[in-house]
């Protein structure tokens, strides 16, 4: 590799590449922090299809729309929710809801690029994930593994946007075991063989090419990523030596094991998770559809803030509970719901997010369209920068030369705390 | 009598390799068809003069750059940026003995022509246009269908249509997604059953007149001339799409009513609800059908639609022209001409001799259309055949200048469809094409899939990200597509070369287009001598695929 200039170069030109954790810790570990002194992180658990608000936190029983869906009491005074997410009830107090955020985006792809970013998809720009967005506003020095990490299979995950690739998150498609690629496909004198060919090659090629092939940091993604495979945070990846409680209380599934990995994660000072469940696109049978889900989410989320909480480590990590948008209050012909996206729910909990609230309120008849005191999938990004420790209001400059604020809404009244 | 569908199973194996032999022996039997690239015509004089013409603007701006041009690369390294800018794939061992065993002193010319005459180049060429015209997202579910947009350009751009003609098509064809799949172009466009005006009116800006004046949706263009009305009027020329389960037509007035700004997913303005499209629009904001420049050029009897496609394909509406030249420019080389690609420089009042961008759109709109003469002009330049190395590379005083001057070629890192069609073109010894048999393209494209799924996307002047480090060095495509084994490429070369020099020749034509120098042997023989043939070609081609020169075009 040929590349001059001075420390300084070098450790911006790391920190560009996302690669700043090959450099030694600059400060002692901050992953190894607790409370709120502990730099913040993001986990977002992402339902993907379109959950129903009015079988999750939103129900309306009894009512011509409210369907066979029971609700329960919870542990915020006077504020029940469905029947389906009996341990999330006990917990709900650690929680605040949103039961009226609003987009204009019906469409999965269109709606999911909505809530994962605050903005509308734009032909031009492309906009950043949250989880990317806080990875750039907050780099974690000390970390061998990204600082975003995306677990589950997804069909429109968070990207960089006009952050760059560097900013896509790391994704493991199943979540619970090890990382994805993590493993060289030779060990010992043979991978040693093989990585000492590479590098005379690509010397080689940058003998008389210097400046353009240092641009394509080529050699130091290679060495970045070499490091990230022999890093013992990778263990985080790994839910193998977790207490068999400890598995059977997220859940053996896949969406269970990786939230348990996502604690794991942000223990080991990732910024940023994103686990996807499946399953809430329910056009037809609605109801016995989301029940299934229900049994997944329901203790998932449950053991996950029980975790954060007792390791300290709540008061640091946001978890937003969210989808691309809810469903009609109309049940259809197939029992089922269709895409609604004018007044949907979503949990917050952890962080700088204030805990025990109700923001907004849907008609129990399903009449009127717009909710009380709606709140735009803007909004919902400035509070969860805002809870992040982030200014929303930052502008960055993007490759259009065009500054665009971190969040083109405001935060939520209330819902962040002193 | 066999007992059950088990017992049937090693039957039905014998007749699938039997079938994938013949079927490998009956497609190499077609090799005397005449669309091979080594035997078509070369480009024509004109396309030659038009290359000349290019190159002195080049040589003007290197000339005052202070610098010397980079020497021309080897032949057989241009003919890798050929395939790889043209067909998004390397050159096969097949094709790669072909060309050196062609001592036609024309041979570069003659193959250029073969390339852009292959469907591979066909195939590649429009799924780099479709992703330019609709985006790389999935688009709306039903109305949508990317798959026959892209199969019908390219099925376009092989029977040489005039790229006028294809806009024409795409902006104004009426039709079901699935029968007339031009009207994909519009139905991109379409939320909740219909057409959002907004982003086709975005879209043809950039796309077709390299004008990007989005913003003036919500605001006049805040440094260029452009104003949110004409962004209006050209939307306008939308406001009549319709789309029904029967497909896209025109109907109603041609009136849009002004919708709220589509950026912001914040505060609105006060809204009304229109009833019929249940979309919100800012009470009282009307606009009509116009275009911002060039009025005479906006005339016909059809829809508002149809004259849009008049006034961008007029052969005075220098814009198009210009567009088209830069984003074949960005074909070529990896690069546009000027970046953004889809934000142009405005036109001088005359056309002139030292604007690049001029002399290429001019040609193409005063010739046939097809762009793929513009192609091959640019790639019959002498800035297309010099090296990418240059003494001012290693000095970062310099570099910049070798770079933007253009006396280097520029390094662009391979898009993930082109990178893993080169991994599994490396891979086979034979040439992989539409003539190859039905399981060894079914297999290479789920192949691609997996690997793009994994890969995510990248900026051909962007660092790789280190997962996408991570599926190269470690992904199981990767293994397995290294695995020397009796049907592999590295398999063959393993069993067949007599020796490591041998192997490690074919290895370097087949992954890098061209034999390794006397410093690389000495590098690389002990990685083959290290462990049994089979081992060493493994290593090999690993250490290829995952070499800055492979996933960066030079």
């Amino acid at each position: 590799m040929i590349i001059s200039g001075s420390r300084r170069h070098v450790l911006a030109a790391a920190g560009g590449l996302g690669v700043s954790f090959m450099l030694p810790s600059l400060r002692a570990r901050a992953a190894a922090r607790r409370g709120r002194e502990r730099p913040r992180s993001l986990i977002t658990l992402w339902l993907a299809g379109g959950p129903s608000q009015l079988e999750t936190w939103d129900p309306h029983p009894g009512t011509a729309i409210g369907g066979p869906t029971r609700a329960i009491s919870t542990t915020i005074p006077g504020l029940q929710i469905a029947s389906d997410y009996p341990r999330v009830a006990e917990r709900l107090g650690r929680f605040s809801v949103i039961r009226s955020l609003v987009s204009r985006e019906g469409d999965h792809q269109r709606g999911t690029h909505a809530v994962r970013t605050g903005y509308r998809p734009d032909p031009v720009l492309s906009y950043p994930a949250l989880g990317a967005l806080l990875a750039h506003q907050s780099p974690p020095t000390g970390l061998d593994i990204p600082a975003y990490v995306a677990l589950g299979a997804d069909a429109f995950p968070g990207r960089g946007g006009y952050l760059g690739g560097r900013f896509d998150p790391y994704r493991v498609f199943v979540p619970g075991f090890a990382g994805q690629n993590l493993v060289p496909h030779t060990n010992g004198p043979r991978q040693d063989r093989r990585l000492t060919a590479l590098r005379g090659l690509d010397m080689h090629f940058a003998a008389s090419r210097g400046v353009p092939v240092a641009a394509t940091l080529h050699d130091h993604t290679l060495e970045a990523a070499l490091a990230m495979m022999s890093s013992e945070q990778l263990a985080a990846f790994s839910v193998v030596a977790e207490p068999a409680a400890v598995r059977s209380a997220y859940g053996e599934t896949s969406f269970g094991r990786g939230c348990l990995v996502a604690r794991r994660l942000v223990e080991a000072g990732v910024r940023s998770i994103d686990v996807t469940l499946q399953g809430f696109d329910t056009h037809a049978a609605n109801f016995t559809s989301h029940a299934a889900q229900a049994t997944i989410l329901d203790g998932a989320l449950a053991a996950l803030i029980d975790d954060l909480a007792d390791r300290d480590l709540l008061e640091s990590t946001v978890v937003l509970v969210t989808g691309e948008f809810g469903r009609t209050p109309q049940i259809n012909p197939l029992e089922g719901r269709d895409h609604w996206p004018h007044g949907f729910s979503c949990l917050l909990a952890g962080g700088g997010i204030a805990s025990g609230r109700v923001i907004g309120a849907t008609d129990p008849e399903g009449r009127l369209r717009e909710p009380e005191h709606p709140v735009t999938v803007a909004d919902l990004s400035a509070t969860v920068l805002a809870a992040l420790g982030i200014d929303w209001q930052r502008e960055l400059m993007t490759p259009l030369g065009r500054p665009v604020k971190l969040a083109d809404g405001t935060p939520v009244v209330g819902l962040i705390s002193g | 009598m066999p007992q059950s569908f088990r017992d049937l199973l090693p039957l039905i194996w014998i007749v699938a390799v039997v079938g994938a032999v013949v079927g490998s022996v009956v497609a190499a039997s077609r090799s005397t068809l005449p669309s091979h690239p080594w035997e078509v015509e070369p480009p024509s004089q004109v396309t030659r003069e038009l290359a000349a013409r290019i190159d002195a603007v080049i040589n003007v701006q290197i000339s005052a750059a202070g610098l010397e041009p980079a020497a021309l690369a080897e032949d057989v390294l241009v003919l890798r940026r050929m395939w790889l800018a043209l067909a998004g794939t390397v050159p096969s061992v097949e094709e790669l003995r072909r060309f050196e065993a062609d001592s036609r002193p024309d041979r570069l010319e003659r193959w250029l022509a073969g390339i852009l005459a292959d469907r591979r180049s066909a195939d590649h060429l429009a799924g780099l246009l479709a992703s330019a015209l609709t985006g790389n997202d999935g688009g709306p579910a039903f109305v949508f269908r990317r798959d026959r947009f892209t199969s019908w350009l390219a099925d376009a751009l092989h029977a040489g249509w005039s790229f006028k003609g294809i806009v024409a098509e795409m902006v104004a064809s009426t039709g079901l997604w699935t029968g007339t799949p031009a009207v994909n172009f519009v139905t991109q466009a379409a939320s909740a059953g219909q057409v959002d005006e907004n982003t086709l009116a975005g879209r043809v800006a950039r796309c077709f007149l390299g004008i990007q004046f989005d913003c003036a949706q919500c605001h006049d263009h805040p440094f260029a001339p452009w104003t949110q009305t004409q962004f209006e009027g050209l939307a306008a020329c939308f406001a009549t799409v319709r789309i029904s389960p029967l497909g896209v037509r025109d109907s109603g007035p041609a009136v849009l009513r002004i919708e709220t700004p589509m950026a912001s997913a914040g505060a609105m303005p006060p809204l009304t609800t229109d009833p019929d499209l249940k979309k919100p629009f800012i009470a009282g904001r009307r606009a009509v059908p116009q275009v911002p420049f060039g009025q005479p050029w906006f005339t016909g009897s059809g829809s508002s639609r149809a004259k849009l496609a008049t006034w961008i394909t007029h052969d005075e509406n220098r814009r198009f022209g210009r567009a088209v030249a830069n984003r074949c420019w960005a074909i070529a080389f990896g690069r546009p001409w000027h970046e953004p690609i889809d934000d142009v420089p405005d036109p001088s009042v005359e056309p002139g001799e030292s604007d690049l961008l001029d002399i290429l759109g001019c040609d193409f709109c005063a010739g046939t259309g097809d762009l793929r003469q513009t192609l091959a002009a640019i790639c019959s330049t002498a800035a297309f055949r010099r090296a990418s190395a240059h003494p001012g590379l290693n000095d970062p005083s310099r570099a910049a200048a070798v770079t933007t001057s253009w006396a280097a070629f520029p390094l662009s890192q391979l898009p993930p469809a082109t990178m893993i069609s080169a991994m599994i073109q490396a891979t086979s010894l034979r040439t992989i094409d539409p003539e190859s048999p039905l399981f060894v393209r079914t297999i290479r494209f789920l192949r691609a899939v997996d690997f793009m799924r994994e890969y995510g996307r990248s900026h051909p002047h962007e660092p790789a990200t280190i997962p996408q480090a991570l599926v190269r060095l470690n992904g199981r495509l990767a293994r397995e597509l290294c695995e020397a084994n009796v049907f592999s490429g590295p398999g063959r070369v393993a069993g067949l070369s007599q020796s490591n020099t041998s192997r490690l020749d074919t290895a370097f034509l087949a992954c890098l287009s061209r034999h390794p120098d006397a410093s690389e042997q000495r590098m690389l023989i002990p990685l083959l001598e290290a462990g049994t043939p089979a081992r060493g070609i493994e290593d090999l081609y690993w250490t290829l695929f995952n070499s800055a020169e492979f996933c960066w075009n030079h």
